[in-house]
């Protein structure tokens, strides 16, 4: 289902040199049409290549002005629903219509930790360059996730 | 802004001591593991390491986990060995795997994961009671996290369940804030490796472009991990409009890994395996929890179960299909058979699994059920719930069709496609070549499974992980993040070890321009010959050449058309049109750089595809019935083919070269399968 963008809505980031959804997208789909030349609408952003989208929601989920939008893909589904997410910093709320009007919300948490607030080093230990050619990362030792094994089972090793 | 034109890029030169090409898991994993291992080798070495991570896209959301996931499928946990995670990655991928490779991400694997944890990554727990809780209100009801003895959501032996929508982002944050911003550049597309000028058989550098700006970069390295993903879009999709975009792994994987390291001189190893996922139809969403979590059966149109139906097909592959859970090809295979016989649509009947789930469930927990259904989809695959949508389907109503896709091209899911890298030396593995056919492998290449730096490939310098080793499979998303980590640690080994050598590019910086931007200046050059942008004789578009490439792979290498059948005539076919798509290549246009980003991608699918057409070719078996089957080979040939098949490139011949080696188990399968059953 390629995205589509709302002319209502996007405001082409305010003027910005690259929009939200054109810095997200992992496809390189989203351009700001800045003079208007290639849409018809000047300062929106568009999906230029809705054949190749993946339907991965990164530029739904990231655009300020809830802006951008799927119409499922025309080759494949019937016309009439939608499935549109609302992500906060910790939750994803979502909205789901079905073509018979059926409607349904889920919300589901995404993160248990503030965004932004990794410290990824805190409380990690130093590293030996003793261990460098030893098995195992850096916090082998205190991650608890170290699994040595049953060292009977390598049936090869001597 | 770049000082370049369309039409005569700037040129950023820039010397590192190790450049991680890609931002997907494998790279996040290296980025983080890298910078506390430089530190020390700072503090004790007094060697100050100068890093880089570049990615085509944001690091945020890009590779496979981009969209989230709603498991994590690789946990090994405290109740299995890692050596029974080595017994199944083997059997799944039909008896051909590095056992040391498999061994090392499994006993390294929980690490990472216990880290997600800890960054922010919610994970369902099950409570002493039994009831299952999601990852926050788990927090919330003071259960414990994975690392202080959590009991984690099974959905299967080896998966966990997860709220992972922002599973990439979490993970991207910790390798950003490790890396520092500085070190990251993002919308570069490296598209070159370049070999050392005095030493062809080691790594110097990589090229790229801007996506953003006219500038073509170059990087000098002593060490590089390329780990840009698997290979999407060499065949035909099933979905040919709008809807070849919903690829299920993910469209942006174009084999860059693979083409780049094959034109570097990497020894490739078993390019002819493929995974081709059954999955929900059109919409590919995930079937793992349906079938494990929710305990629905897949059935024919008749309502019959085809793996009871035709289990009996299981024993003409003795011993694969006597373990206890078959080989994800020969479940393929037996599904195959119905749609072939006639007997489709298969469904996955969602609606008696669901009624039997409702019949000791209380209507809060029923709720609570239903919105689990719907997260595995919106999770990971809102394609899925786009199709669910659009066709009023509600799974306790109306069961859905499933379907086996077209194939693709990986090395961290259940495929193991790639390059051959040096393993762990703690686990047994062979440091000699005893194969009967070891005179044929070329005499440059190393013998046994490990030689000198984990993860390093047969190139000196160029390192991989994920989708980029081949012959493991099933490390998944976790698994590609630890081998990310084993990488980086050998890297700024190898960094130390070489820290008198100087990195000097067999290629001139104006060769590279040139051969980088042809697209660009054949489009600027012929533009104006007629009228149509895109039908012109001096060029052909990054989308035909894609087409091109499809069809011929979907006719002639076993794709979807023909049911997955090929043989030995009809890849003589394929291999003379991929010769001509292969010098067609060069006369790609590219009218504006997002043009060039395609041609590029396409470009590496061809080389991809060339080495999953011959190394099938070479493969005188059909070693994944229900992937693909030589039609005149059509047996698992354990006498003759119970072997890896490995490749190397030649970049200035164009040529493949495919040869044997021998395969040896460092765990023992047989605890594995039943006694064989006579017939």
């Amino acid at each position: 289902m390629p995205t589509f963008v709302r002319t209502d809505k996007c405001d082409g980031c305010k003027g910005q040199d690259k929009t939200a959804c054109m810095y997200i997208c992992p496809h390189d789909l989203m351009k700001l049409d800045k003079d208007g030349s290639e849409t018809g609408h000047a300062m929106r952003a568009f999906n230029q290549e809705p054949e190749q989208c993946w339907e991965c929601y990164s530029c739904v989920k990231i655009c300020p002005q809830n802006a951008i939008e799927a119409r499922h893909y025309a080759d494949i589904v019937p016309l009439g629903g939608s499935v549109q997410p609302l992500r906060g910093s910790d939750s994803i709320m979502w909205t789901i219509k079905f073509r018979n009007g059926t409607l349904k919300r889920f919300k589901f948490p995404t993160r248990t930790t503030a965004e932004g607030s990794i410290d990824p080093f805190k409380g990690k230990p130093m590293p030996k360059m003793s261990d460098i050619t030893n098995t195992g990362s850096f916090t082998k030792d205190m991650m608890g996730g170290f699994r040595l094994g049953n060292q009977a089972e390598l049936i090869r090793r001597k | 802004m770049s000082k370049g034109t369309f039409g005569n890029p700037e040129i950023v030169q820039e010397e590192l001591d190790v450049l991680l090409i890609g931002g997907g898991m494998a790279c996040c994993g290296a980025g983080y593991e890298i910078m506390r291992w430089a530190e020390a080798a700072k503090a004790e070495n007094g060697i100050d390491l100068k890093i880089k991570m570049v990615d085509k896209a944001a690091v945020d959301r890009s590779g496979a986990v981009a969209q989230g996931l709603s498991a994590i499928n690789t946990y090994i946990g405290s109740e299995q060995d890692p050596a029974d995670y080595t017994r199944m990655v083997s059997n799944d991928l039909m008896g051909i795997t590095r056992d040391d490779l498999a061994y090392d991400v499994g006993r390294n694997v929980d690490d990472s994961v216990h880290m997600f944890e800890e960054w922010g990554l919610p994970i369902w727990k099950t409570d002493a009671a039994g009831v299952r809780h999601d990852g926050a209100d788990s927090l919330k009801e003071g259960l414990p996290t994975l690392k202080d003895g959590g009991k984690p959501v099974r959905s299967g032996k080896w998966q966990i369940m997860i709220n992972g929508e922002s599973y990439k982002n979490i993970v991207a944050e910790a390798a950003k804030k490790a890396m520092g911003m500085d070190r990251i550049e993002e919308r570069i597309f490296i598209v070159k490796l370049i070999n050392d000028k005095n030493d062809p058989l080691r790594i110097a550098g990589a090229v790229g472009f801007s996506v953003r700006n006219n500038t073509i970069h170059i990087y000098k390295a002593k060490a590089i991990l390329l780990a840009a993903g698997g290979c999407v879009n060499i065949f035909r999709p099933r979905s040919v409009g709008e809807g070849q975009g919903r690829a299920w792994y993910p469209v942006w994987n174009a084999g860059s890994t693979y083409a780049m390291a094959a034109e570097a001189g990497a020894e490739m190893t078993m390019m002819e395996n493929r995974f081709v996922p059954a999955r929900f139809k059109d919409g590919y969403g995930p079937v793992g929890a349906w079938f494990l979590l929710f305990k629905a059966k897949a059935t024919n149109a008749y309502g019959e179960d085809y793996m009871l139906k035709n289990k009996e097909m299981l024993n003409d592959y003795p011993p694969y299909g006597q373990a206890a859970v078959p080989a994800s090809c020969l479940r393929n295979h037996l599904m195959l058979k119905e749609m072939k016989e006639g007997r489709g649509p298969i469904w996955m009947d969602t609606v008696s699994a669901l009624a039997r789930l409702r019949e000791t469930l209380s209507p809060k927990e029923v709720k609570h059920l239903e919105a689990e259904a719907w997260e595995d989809f919106l999770d990971m695959c809102i394609g899925q719930c786009g199709i669910w949508v659009g066709e009023n389907i509600e799974p306790e109503k109306k069961n859905s069709e499933l379907m086996p896709t077209e194939p693709y091209l990986l090395g961290s899911h259940s495929g193991c496609c790639g390059i051959g890298v040096s393993g762990p030396t703690d686990v047994g593995a062979p440091t000699t070549e005893d194969h009967e056919d070891k005179a044929k492998i070329p005499a440059h290449l190393p013998q046994g499974w490990n030689w000198g730096y984990r993860s390093m490939t047969t190139v000196k310098g160029l390192f991989t992980a994920g989708d980029g080793v081949g012959a493991s499979g099933h490390k998944f998303s976790s698994g590609s993040h630890a081998e990310g980590r084993m990488a980086a640690k050998a890297m700024v080994k190898y960094v130390i070890d070489n820290k008198d050598w100087k990195p000097e590019l067999d290629t001139s910086a104006e060769q590279l321009v040139e051969d980088i931007y042809r697209p660009v200046r054949t489009f600027l050059e012929f533009k104006d010959y007629t009228t149509a942008i895109d039908v012109n004789p001096n060029y052909i578009t990054p989308k035909m050449l894609q087409m091109r490439l499809q069809k011929m792979m979907d006719e002639y290498v076993a794709g979807t058309s023909t049911y997955y059948n090929t043989n030995a005539h009809m890849l003589k076919v394929a291999e003379e049109k991929l010769e001509m798509l292969k010098e067609d290549s060069l006369k790609m246009r590219a009218k504006d750089l997002h043009e060039l980003l395609r041609a590029w991608e396409n470009y590496h699918r061809i080389i991809t595809a060339e080495a999953h057409m011959k190394h099938i070719q070479f493969r005188e078996e059909s070693r994944y019935p229900g992937f693909y089957y030589r039609t005149d080979f059509n047996l698992v040939d354990e006498k003759n083919w119970h072997c890896f098949v490995n490749s190397i490139y030649d970049k200035k011949t164009h040529k493949w070269n495919c040869f044997k080696r021998k395969h040896v188990d460092l765990v023992d399968k047989s605890k594995l399968f039943k006694p064989a059953v006579p017939h």
